[in-house]
């Protein structure tokens, strides 16, 4: 157990997997900031010393931008879509998706489980 | 795939002739316009265009945080005004 970026408890597993539990670090900056610090990618956390987990914490402090804060950049990245009316800030409003995938069918992920509208089917003419 | 940086921003010409008249001739006019592909300069900032949505003209004003976004994406082409079970439902609840 170890404390990489505020709040995050990679366990024991190799370090560049552990890494990526860190919101914000995915394989390859993981990859990237253990060769900056000179660490082999094969070896555990628990094997590192503090040091060396010094010199990782320092790297993503300085260089990568992690959690919170990140967080809140996707968050006003959305925001400043949604204040200015375009297309993609119209989709986030109604929780569709922005990129223009259809929505006839799928796109479950934006939209959440089915809603099921009842006596749909009889519509059209008696 | 993003466009190449060489080229910079697409903007039609008629829009930037008329952005840069109406600049140099006190603001105001609303310019019209068809063209919902041009890309929104940094000069653009403080005109009103009125985007074709296909149908009629839709009045944006544009704000600095529009700049690099293409005018149509401020002029919505389709309308959806809900499906026929979901408004029935809507009206109900709200009366």
């Amino acid at each position: 157990m170890a404390r990489v970026a505020g709040v995050d408890i990679p366990a024991n597993k190799r370090s560049v997997i552990s890494l990526t539990y860190i919101f914000g670090i995915g394989n390859a900056s993981a990859a990237s900031i253990l060769q900056k610090a000179g660490i082999d990618v094969e070896r555990r956390v628990k094997d590192l010393s503090e040091d060396e987990l010094d010199k990782i914490r320092k790297i993503i402090d300085s260089e990568y931008q992690t959690e919170g804060n990140l967080r809140a950049t996707v968050r006003m990245n959305i925001k400043r879509l949604m204040d200015i009316g375009c297309f993609r800030g119209l989709r986030h409003r109604k929780g569709l998706p922005c990129r223009g995938q259809r929505t006839r069918t799928n796109s479950r992920t934006r939209k959440g489980p089915r809603r099921t509208i009842a006596n749909k089917k009889k519509a059209p003419g008696k | 795939m993003a466009r190449s940086i060489k080229k910079g921003p697409f903007v039609d010409d008629h829009v930037t002739k008329k952005v840069d008249e109406s600049n140099r001739s006190g603001q105001k006019k609303v310019i019209k316009t068809w063209s919902r592909r041009s890309m929104i300069l940094p000069e653009f900032v403080g005109q009103t265009f009125a985007v074709h949505n296909g149908n009629k003209f839709i009045p944006v004003y544009v704000s600095e945080n529009m700049v690099g976004h293409r005018l149509g994406e401020f002029a919505p082409s389709r309308n959806f005004r809900g499906h026929s079970g979901a408004a029935k439902t809507d009206k109900s609840a709200k009366k």
